[in-house]
């Protein structure tokens, strides 16, 4: 195909190891140049290195991911037990009585892992079911923003983009609900509502600024990203430095005011309480971002399955040309791709603001949601309902992570390197099935880019 | 080296791909598999090559069993293997290709360039290959780059040779060449497996012909047997090798093309001041050597190309400058020339793949949301009807043999009210049957008075096919000449003849069309 598509040659990839050569045509008694039978290099993209990569990463089955998560939770245990004090001095005397050092071992793996499920699901020490099960629900608090900010990734993942911009939409989005929030006094509820929609709109537009960009200039997507997340971070400061902007009146901190308390999302608490008829139950942070987050996921679902725009938006990320040729607009898809990811991310920032924080912010609102979400997208193999778990997964590891912490000692970092070995794995699909000694997809033959009237290989 | 396949099975989950093949493949011996789109022939060469593992069976090379768990190791034993799709690296040179993968190393672990350069010259010497090899891949004529994956397998000492459809995008004359170096070859005592679905060749070639039906050895034929014979043992049963069409009724002119042209990137003409029309009910062949700006050519029709001059009105109306999709909705079918790339999504089941270019309304889609249940009733009714060997509709059409691909391309662009229908290389690849098939629903949609533009590098089915010929040159047309034109006056055009000195060189009796403007 002659026209290219936008940004798909710029940025080479890790998976892209070779450009890849101008489709060759045989041109005898033809000088080339003349009525060329070479095209030139630029004129035939190379499928996007991302999707390939992409691809292989998300078309491991779930096997691999479970498989990905047993090793980095394995990988942990080693990490706990060699740095545990007590596993230390029982080895000391291992040849004495290596019993002790396998009980020490047992006492410090069991011990991390029970604080992890005492932080993050149910907790026997407290009394009563209420107080019991808060961590269950801590857990979902935390996963609501990076269910909602995979789920965006994993939109743009699937049309062959990466939107490592999170950050950025989720700073845009978080200050529109801040403001609406504070700027606008509307009836409780509604007023959430409002703000929650502003959010989305604050995204969609950070994000299909790049989408825009991208099908005009044919930039990548993934420079375009980062540097919108420096605008985004500068423009957010500048403003919270700014007196009548965001900063709150009356301070010199760049820090908003509070979140208007009618457009705080009513807690799980906030509705028990409501039907327990006005006495308080329990003091459950998990808010009405985990409905939308569910409503989210569905929609998410019904587009990429279901609808004709994710049937287009799945046709661009598999095989760009023939969407091209099949008269899909790659260019559009593209942008409101990435509308449609941004508005999404944008929705973990409304939940942080009027949810997660909403005593007001800094511009540390997005508490690192932006790229967790691509770690979350990666582990749900960009399938909506696989996102959701995942996120609910890295939920509960940084809600058991704080327990683990200060229950064991365990520095909270270990949570980090189970989320990062994970990543690993899953990234690196051969090494799982070498560790796990399963057979390779291999039984068919490696993905080869097809040439002149090559067969669809995969 | 004697290569011997004993009882290889190999299945897809439940589809039995190889079913107790047993092969033998002599040293100095051409060896041809024949076999219809899906009868297993690729796969069984994946099995050879190491790239799948058999469920049964053994692979025996000189009378010892042998275990691939590679192409590595089927490289070490001395199998070597010359894809349709070549594995060189386009921005290395001929010699670094060559040596990719055992590179060897002089002190210092540098390279050793001179060594590869000396292993190129010395076996294009051999075989009289003309291959420079310090050229770039890219540089390189495809013929020229399939010569180099035969060096390639060469130079690691390769016994046994596989050539899986080699000649599907070759010229005629690259491929006469071919023959000859797989002549050579065998002469040298290499034993060379070839697989096409060109019975011409297969004749010309062949010391021995194995018939592989359903994944079965149906029988040997003889190289003697006449194309309908093999082709019947093939498909398993008659095959008429002729298109069976009556003359064309031709309406008045649908597609008025004016002055078309189309410039590359490099600011040259690929296609250069093109006037034709085609009317309707009838099929316009366009011949020519690949690359002399017949797949410009379509892709401007189909709104596909970025920069083109001129004029095209289809029923009157304007369709340059538009849009692809506007041109598909104005009931343009496009079949493009290469399906792996700008006609499948490969990941796409061949339900998805079949309404690719319909995802913008009725029937497929109401509501925004894609119907399912008329999208998979459509998929089945076309599997049936197309003849699309698969295991079913959900079938990822990655997974298809070639040919099936192919149908499912035909099959999605045939099924839409056309206007207009562009076919570029329609039966690329495809098998016997299927091409009778195929030729046969391009003629029943000529004879609903479609008008119908057939590109194709075979001259075979450009005679089959056309009610007139126009004939394309660096990117210009020759001439149009009417479909009895002899052969060789369409050879002189493609090498740039008008047709009046062409007619004039073979027998001065033959003269031009008014078509031809
Ligand atoms: N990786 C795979 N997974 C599932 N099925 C496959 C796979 N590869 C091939 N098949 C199936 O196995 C059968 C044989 O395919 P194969 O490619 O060997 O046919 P072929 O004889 O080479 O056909 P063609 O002439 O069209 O190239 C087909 O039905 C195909 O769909
Ligand atoms: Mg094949």
């Amino acid at each position: 195909m002659s026209e290219k598509i936008p940004g798909e040659d710029q940025l080479p990839t890790p998976g892209q190891v070779l450009p890849l050569a101008p489709e060759p045509q045989s041109a005898q008694g033809v000088e080339p140049g003349q009525a060329s039978g070479t095209k030139p290099a630029d004129e035939v993209p190379p499928p996007p290195a991302a999707n390939r990569v992409m691809r292989e990463i998300l078309s491991s089955n779930w096997l691999m991911t479970l498989l990905a998560i047993v090793l980095a939770l394995v990988v942990a245990s080693i990490l706990i037990v060699v740095t545990d004090e007590n596993v230390q001095k029982a080895a000391g005397y291992f040849f004495a009585r290596p019993a002790d050092t396998f009980q020490a071992i047992g006492r410090s793996i069991g011990g991390a892992y029970y604080s992890l499920f005492q932080g993050a699901v149910y907790n026997f020490a407290r009394p009563g079911f209420v107080n019991g099960i808060k961590p269950l629900t801590e857990t979902l608090a935390f996963a609501a923003p990076l269910i909602a900010a995979g789920l965006g990734v994993a939109v743009a993942f699937r049309v062959g983009l990466f939107n490592i911009g999170g950050r950025g939409q989720i700073l845009i989005a978080a200050a529109v609900a801040g403001w609406i929030s504070w700027s606008f006094p509307l009836p409780p509820f509604i007023h959430m509502l409002v703000a929650v929609v502003g959010a989305l709109i604050g995204g969609a537009v950070w994000g299909g600024l790049v989408g825009f960009i991208k099908a005009r200039t044919g930039a990548h997507e993934v420079i375009l990203t980062i540097m919108l997340n420096y605008v985004a971070l500068y423009l957010i400061q500048f403003l919270l430095k700014t007196p009548g902007a965001l900063q709150a009146p009356g301070t010199s901190n760049p820090k908003t005011p509070p979140t208007d308390p009618s457009a705080v999302m009513p807690t799980l608490s906030d509705l028990l309480t409501l039907l327990n008829g006005g006495t308080q139950v329990g003091s459950f942070r998990l808010n009405v971002g985990f409905i939308l987050v569910i409503l989210a996921t569905m929609f998410v679902a019904w587009l990429l399955n279901r609808s004709s725009t994710g049937f287009r938006f799945r046709a661009v990320g598999e095989n760009p040309h023939a969407a091209r040729v099949a008269g899909i607009d790659v260019k559009w898809v593209f942008v409101l791709a990435m509308i449609i990811s941004g508005a999404l991310v944008g929705l973990a920032g409304s939940i942080q603001v009027l949810g997660t924080n909403t005593s007001g912010f800094g511009d540390g609102i997005d508490a690192g949601i932006g790229f967790d979400a691509i770690t979350v997208a990666l582990l749900g193999r960009s399938r909506p309902w696989g996102v959701f778990f995942s996120g609910i997964l890295f939920g509960a590891l940084k809600a058991g992570g704080y327990s683990i912490q200060a229950g064991e000692g365990i520095p909270i970092d270990i949570v980090v390197v189970v989320q990062s070995v994970i990543v690993l794995f899953i990234a690196a699909p051969p090494l799982v099935r070498a560790v796990f000694r399963l057979p390779a997809p291999g039984s068919k033959p490696k993905a080869r880019r097809p040439r002149l009237t090559a067969e669809v290989t995969r | 080296m004697k290569l011997e396949l004993q009882g290889i099975t190999k299945r897809f989950g439940s589809l039995v791909a190889n079913d107790h093949i047993d092969l033998v493949v002599e040293p100095g011996e051409i060896h041809c598999l024949l076999g219809e789109n899906g009868a297993g022939k690729s796969t069984l060469m994946n099995v050879l090559y190491g790239l799948y593992q058999a469920d049964e069976g053994s692979i025996l090379l000189d009378d010892a069993v042998q275990h691939f768990s590679g192409p590595g190791d089927a490289m070490a034993a001395g199998i070597g293997m010359v894809h349709q799709h070549f594995m060189l690296i386009p921005v290395f040179t001929v010699a670094e290709n060559v040596m990719l993968g055992h590179e060897q190393t002089r002190a210092g672990g540098l390279l050793d360039l001179a060594a590869a350069r000396a292993k190129v010259r010395e076996i294009s010497a051999r075989f009289g290959f003309d291959v420079d090899p310090d050229a770039r891949i890219e540089d390189l004529p495809v013929g020229v780059q399939q010569r180099v994956e035969i060096i390639k397998a060469l130079s690691r000492d390769a016994k046994v040779l596989v050539f899986d459809e080699p000649t599907a995008v070759l010229t005629p004359q690259e491929t006469d060449e071919l023959m000859a170096i797989m002549r050579q070859l065998k002469q040298s005592g290499t034993a060379i497996v070839f697989i096409t679905h060109k019975l011409r060749e297969v004749r010309e070639v062949a010391d021995r012909i194995t018939v592989v039906r359903l994944g079965k050895v149906v029988g040997e034929a003889s190289p003697t047997a006449s194309n309908s014979e093999l082709a019947a043992m093939m498909v398993g049963r008659s095959v008429s090798l002729t298109v069976e069409k009556t003359p064309a009724d031709p309406g008045e002119a649908a597609l008025v093309v004016r002055d078309l042209s189309v410039i590359d990137p490099q600011n040259q003409y690929v296609v250069s001041h093109v006037d034709f029309e085609v009317r309707r009910g009838e099929i316009l062949a366009i011949a020519g050597v690949q690359g002399n700006g017949q797949t410009e050519l379509t892709e401007a029709l189909l709104g596909l190309q970025p920069r083109t001059e001129g004029s095209v009105t289809l029923d009157g109306v304007e369709i340059a400058g538009l849009a692809p999709r506007r041109i598909l909705d104005a009931g343009v079918g496009f079949v493009p020339e290469d399906r792996g790339e700008d006609g499948l999504v490969g990941e796409f089941t061949i339900s998805e793949n079949l309404m690719l270019d319909r995802s913008n309304g009725a029937p497929f889609v109401r509501g925004g949301a894609v119907q399912k249940a008329v999208l998979d009733a459509f998929a089945e009714e076309k599997v049936r009807e197309f003849d699309i060997r698969a295991q079913g509709i959900g079938t990822a059409v990655g997974r298809l043999s070639g040919g099936n691909q192919q149908k499912v391309v035909l099959a999605r662009e045939l099924s839409r009210e056309l206007r207009l229908f562009v076919a570029a290389q329609p039966t690329r690849g495809v098998d016997v049957g299927s091409i009778e098939f195929i030729h046969k629903r391009i003629v029943a949609t000529r004879d609903q008075g479609v008008p119908i533009i057939v590109v194709s590098t075979e001259l075979d089915e450009v005679v089959a096919l056309a009610d007139r010929i126009a004939v394309m040159y660096r990117g210009g047309i020759v001439g149009i000449v009417p479909a009895d034109t002899p052969r060789d006056v369409l050879g002189l055009m493609m090498a740039g003849e008008s047709p009046e000195s062409a007619g004039a060189a073979v027998a001065p009796a033959v003269t031009t069309t008014g078509a031809a403007q």
